[in-house]
């Protein structure tokens, strides 16, 4: 909702210019202390040893890392062959992430057009009933598409009563059943960014194209897609990072076999099992992951301005 | 005109998608506020509309449990993000208003850190923080962590409306002599209301939703309502459980809408 409102731009002015370092002092002390300092608390210990009931010891060690990659047989003196388990696991998330961005991509560029080409007094609503959802509690979302696509649950007995299946479909607890649920947990973010996008769109390209006999399908392709690619681009990393490090769809959709990088981290810090350098570094390596994507993002979206102005 | 226009502008099947994309995204959060009114104790089965499920949260076996939880969140969430909203409005003043200065990107990108980085990621973090810091964990560390990722989503809606606020004003009043603390507490914060007061809802909500941070930062036996739900979740689905989101979910639901109309109001006419 504030996405529109913030890329407008204005210049600031310095109206409060001496008391500007006072003013930004408590968000400038708040997250260096309780995010920034964090995650560089969290670099260390996943170079750390690991201290069996969790925790570590405060001993400089690659063990966390070369885990990760490496198996060295059980007692760790066998020569290191590479270890597939957790390298899976990271290519699972990226695949459903990437399912869940295609799925939110294919539902969610229609129905941004269709709210962008609204009267102007109707977009908000659409904007407003588009994003009602995004703010209800994430975890109350999932259990709630759990029960609907349950067995027993109202989508197969609906289907069985209209008489279009006989038996109900096993959606949970499959690979589908999570990239369902990241779809529906992030839907918004693809909406959003097209909208604005092709809301600042000018139509008159559009009509260019059809009287010079393109058709509409081909207009679509050539002349809208093109001129609205930086906000289907923002849109699938707005999906698709989340998703990659999701937990509650994985968790409360998947089961076992469906395994992500969300899981494989809480297991890390939960229970006896946990290893924290381990559960440490693995942050580590999906946080770099984002980061790069970010990085490319942004260099994209500067191209994209570049080429826009 | 109008009508080849309108015919350019519209695909077929487009409407569709739309109406489908409502569908999905509303057809969960409908069936659970149905199904919590359902008089049987099964989930398959519906006997009726009553609201058993909603008397046993309150009065069931599991209502101590969930009303200290829900009395966990609720100081959390009005702390967090009373606190969130104070430092967001400050910080944006200083982004908006402050003219110029080096650190101008660099504040940006430390302000929207909670937002960047993966929310398990900052779990992670968090906790470990607190450990190295030998912090035991309990309420207080599940507050200090609410507060460091409201701050962006309180601060993104207050900026907006910072920079859709000429500095017209501000400068009448200096002009008239007002002191630069006059003009920010007598013009700009009245004018910014509506931006404060839908940045506070917003902070509001996603404290109140929070579960993978909380689940992290919590000590043992401390719960707030998402953790309890999702501990009660793990044994199964129970119908009182649909009660209880029902609840929450009409509270995010009012909160969004009233942020939604409070921050689109024009009070600088």
């Amino acid at each position: 909702m504030a996405a529109g409102a913030a890329s407008g731009g204005s210049a600031t002015t310095d109206t409060y210019k001496e008391a500007r370092t006072w003013l930004l002092l408590p968000a400038w002390v708040t997250l260096t202390i309780l995010a920034l300092a964090p995650v560089f608390m969290m670099l260390i210990y996943s170079f750390l040893t690991k201290e069996f009931r969790g925790g570590v010891i405060w001993e400089f060690s690659l063990s966390a890392y070369d885990q990760f990659f490496f198996d060295r047989g059980l007692f760790g003196d066998e020569a290191p062959k590479i270890e597939w388990t957790y390298v899976t696991i990271f290519w699972r998330s990226i695949w459903q992430a990437g399912a869940a961005t295609l799925l939110s991509l294919v539902i969610g560029f229609p129905t941004a057009y269709f709210i962008a080409t609204r009267s102007e007094s109707m977009r908000p609503v659409w904007v407003f009933l588009i994003t009602i959802p995004y703010w209800v509690n994430l975890l109350i979302r999932t259990v709630s598409m759990k029960f609907l696509l349950r067995d027993q649950g109202p989508l197969n007995d609906f289907l069985i009563n209209i008489g279009l299946i006989d038996s109900p479909l096993h959606i949970v607890n499959t690979n589908f059943a999570v990239q369902l649920g990241l779809f529906y947990s992030y839907l918004p973010f693809m909406v959003l960014p097209i909208y604005a996008a092709v809301e600042r769109y000018n139509f008159a390209l559009s009509e260019a194209a059809a009287d010079l006999y393109a058709s509409k399908w081909t207009t679509l392709r050539r002349v809208l897609l093109p001129a609205v690619k930086p906000g289907v681009f923002a849109g699938c990393i707005l999906v698709f990072v989340p998703s990659m490090g999701s937990f509650l769809a994985p968790d409360l959709l998947g089961g076992a076999k469906n395994f992500m990088i969300g899981s494989l981290i809480e297991e890390q810090f939960k229970g006896n099992a946990g290893n924290w350098p381990f559960g440490a570094a693995a942050s580590m390596i999906l946080l770099t992951m984002v980061l790069i994507i970010l990085m490319f993002s942004a260099r994209q979206q500067a191209k994209a301005d570049k080429a826009g102005g | 005109m109008a009508s080849k226009q309108f015919d350019i502008k519209s695909y077929t099947g487009f409407k569709g998608i739309t109406l489908l994309c409502l569908v999905i995204l509303y057809a969960p959060l409908v069936v659970v506020t149905i199904y919590s009114f359902n008089a049987s104790q099964s989930l398959t089965n519906w006997e009726g509309v009553s609201l058993r499920w909603y008397a046993d949260v309150f009065i069931g076996p599991e209502s101590g449990k969930f009303k200290t939880a829900a009395k966990n969140s609720f100081i959390i969430a009005i702390i967090a993000a009373t606190t969130a909203t104070a430092i967001a409005t400050l910080a944006a003043t200083g982004m908006v208003r402050g003219g110029k200065f080096r650190f101008r990107t660099l504040s940006f990108g430390l302000i929207s850190l909670p937002l960047m980085v993966p929310e398990i990621v900052l779990a992670v973090a968090t906790l470990i923080f607190f450990n190295s810091i030998g912090f035991e964990r309990g309420l207080l560390t599940i507050l200090l962590a609410h507060i460091a990722f409201c701050i962006p989503f309180a601060y993104l809606p207050i900026s907006a409306r910072m920079q859709g606020i000429e500095d017209s004003y501000e400068q009448a009043a200096l002009d008239l002599y007002a002191t630069k603390r006059q003009a920010f507490t007598k013009i700009l914060l009245p004018l910014m209301m509506p931006g404060i007061i839908s940045g506070f809802l917003l902070a509001f909500i996603v404290s109140l939703d929070d579960f993978i941070i909380t689940n992290f930062v919590k000590g043992a036996g401390v719960e707030t309502l998402p953790t309890a739900i999702f501990g009660s979740v793990k044994q199964g689905i129970k119908p009182n459980i649909m009660a209880i989101s029902t609840m929450l979910l009409s509270v995010s639901i009012v909160m969004v809408t009233i942020s939604y109309f409070v921050s689109k109001t024009d009070n600088t006419k």
